[in-house]
């Protein structure tokens, strides 16, 4: 494994998504969004303070519980809605062209590969959660709220999002069409997001497990501000299974 | 440089490669000859390494393919049948990520990158995307793109096609140019563009191995058993049909003043015979010659006969 090769192929994607319109559109749009949502989660915040203080209706809710919350547990929906388009276009269309011949007779490994384009789409995320940096920093000129539910919230965050990209990147490995793969990435994302709904009607052990798969069940502690090494765990493991599965089919397609 | 031995590959339970076996020595350039279908991009496919074998090895300057697939890689440049380049992209990054890939160090990529758009003249287009430029554009980025890492073997699929003319011919010169320092296999249905390049074909029909012999000696083998035609003043038929009772003739055919004569194949040489009687007849012979057998023909005998050719160096 070596890191220059795993830099070559992130540094072409990277590129890549700013050689389209995709790049500017999916950042615009994160921005576009999330800005509203600050603002209105601000300003809700604001009122409901002045409520408390008007009606002495006891301690109001902390900047972490007002603000922090609810907008980076919004940022992660937005993130399911954007990440299929981040990876939809990483191994289709490298299959659809044949540029994937290129990459697979040049003498780096298949796990460079995998890890490169993994590492592209990350570091678009990487920038678009450091444009929302900005919020945090309004939030100390202005305020004084904790530091740490920031940090977890913005770790927690980026492995959430790391595992749709994982998945993302698994299902791009799988067909041609970037639609499919999108559809499929937005698909079993929310399944994943989704999956502890179940768990009221299961059963005792049935209701832990689809617990522990959800991907939202295990993003709670870090937006308390809490870095559980359990969470961590399942997040590592959920990215390594993505890309792991996506090796096993792109080497796969290499025997058909 | 290029060893191959027993080389099989399946697609389900059709064979696409069946039992290849050939040697490439260093600086050879090679023709791969069939018709569409015949099994030579699959071939080319095992030996970059893209794809593994069903059995059978080969052998890349001294590593093997399959054990050794990143040394293999390292010592090839590959142009597959669609040429892998990547539309968004200008002609110069493109080549530049094409050399990175390749590892060639960093302060060397530049050279490499100028020498390979001198080579294949597309320094005009450097700076133009690959999405606008046109088939054989497309197809020179694409073999910019093996060259650009000065590999010691080239495997060129199909690399002329979608080239109009004048672009063919400088191709090929470039190809040609390329023998001695780089070993190159090239494949091809289309056979002036062997004939006009490689010192050597393989032809390959339905995944195994029908003929392999340079250009020269494969026609000559084939005209064996041949045609000639002989043109005379006075084609009497008493000198016909005595051209007719040589042993060894199969058929003669009249056609005005021009005889064409079938020899049986394997028979023995004749032509003097001929000659011999049309002079005793009083024929007046004006012209006799072979009947130039076109490679098409060897190419077609070749690909639709059953039985190969005989000893024809043949794997069957």
């Amino acid at each position: 494994m070596s890191p220059r090769n795993v830099w070559t192929i992130a540094r072409k994607d990277f590129r890549t998504y700013f050689m389209s319109p995709i790049a500017y559109i999916i950042i615009a749009g994160f921005m576009l969004i999330m800005g509203w949502m600050f603002f209105y989660t601000l300003s809700h915040f604001e009122m409901q303070n002045m409520q408390y203080q008007q009606f002495n209706m006891g301690k109001s809710p902390s900047i972490t519980d007002g603000i922090i919350r609810p907008v980076y547990g919004n940022m992660n929906v937005i993130f399911l809605f954007l990440v299929p388009f981040i990876t939809m276009r990483l191994f289709s269309e490298e299959k659809k062209q044949h540029t994937i011949e290129l990459l697979m007779t040049s003498p780096i490994t298949l796990s460079e590969i995998i890890l490169g384009k993994f590492l592209s789409s990350l570091l678009l995320v990487v920038i678009m959660l450091g444009i929302t940096l900005v919020y945090p920093i309004t939030l100390f000129a202005t305020g004084n709220p904790e530091l740490g539910p920031i940090v977890t919230s913005y770790i927690g965050t980026l492995l959430l999002a790391s595992c749709y990209l994982s998945l993302g990147i698994f299902f791009s490995s799988l067909t041609e069409n970037q639609i499919v793969a999108g559809s499929l990435t937005f698909a079993s994302a929310l399944f994943f997001w989704l999956v502890n709904w179940a768990s009221q009607a299961a059963g005792p052990v049935w209701s832990e497990v689809l617990n522990y798969l959800s991907l939202i069940s295990h993003y709670n502690n870090f937006g308390q501000g809490l870095l559980n090494s359990s969470d961590v765990i399942y997040y590592l493991s959920f990215i390594g299974i993505g890309l792991f599965l996506t090796h096993r089919v792109l080497d796969s397609f290499r025997w058909r | 440089m290029i060893q191959v031995s027993h080389l099989t590959k399946f697609y389900g339970p059709r064979a696409a490669v069946n039992d290849l076996s050939f040697a490439v020595k260093k600086g050879e350039i090679v023709g791969f000859l069939g018709p569409n279908g015949a099994g030579k991009s699959t071939t080319m496919k095992i030996l970059t390494g893209f794809m593994p074998a069903s059995a059978g090895s080969a052998k890349i300057a001294g590593y093997d393919v399959f054990e050794n697939a990143i040394e293999v890689k390292r010592n090839i440049g590959f142009l597959p049948e669609n040429p892998p380049v990547y539309p968004e992209m200008q002609v110069g990054d493109y080549l530049v990520f094409a050399a990175q890939l390749h590892q060639v160090a960093k302060e060397k990529i530049r050279t490499a990158v100028d020498h390979a758009l001198t080579k294949t003249s597309l320094g005009d287009v450097r700076k133009r995307l690959i999405g606008n430029l046109s088939k054989g554009y497309r197809q020179r980025v694409g073999l910019a793109q093996a060259l650009v890492h000065n590999p010691a073997v080239l495997i060129l699929d199909e690399p002329t096609v979608g080239l109009d003319p004048k672009q063919i011919i400088e191709i090929r010169e470039l190809i040609k140019g390329l023998g001695g320092e780089h070993t190159v296999i090239l494949s091809s249905h289309i056979l002036p563009e062997v004939t006009a390049t490689c010192e050597r074909i393989i032809v390959i029909n339905q995944g195994r191995i029908v003929a392999e012999d340079t250009i020269d000696q494969l026609t000559a083998r084939i005209k064996k058993g041949l045609i000639y035609s002989l043109v005379v003043k006075n084609p009497a038929q008493e000198g016909v049909s005595a051209i007719r009772k040589i042993p060894g003739i199969q058929t003669v055919t009249q056609v005005g003043p021009k005889l064409v004569i079938e020899i049986q194949p394997g028979s023995s040489e004749v032509r003097d015979q001929i000659v011999e009687a049309a002079v005793k007849r009083e024929m007046g012979v004006l012209e006799f010659s072979a009947e130039k057998v076109s490679l098409e023909e060897i190419f077609l005998q070749l690909t639709t006969i059953e039985t190969p050719i005989e000893n024809a160096g043949v794997a069957v």
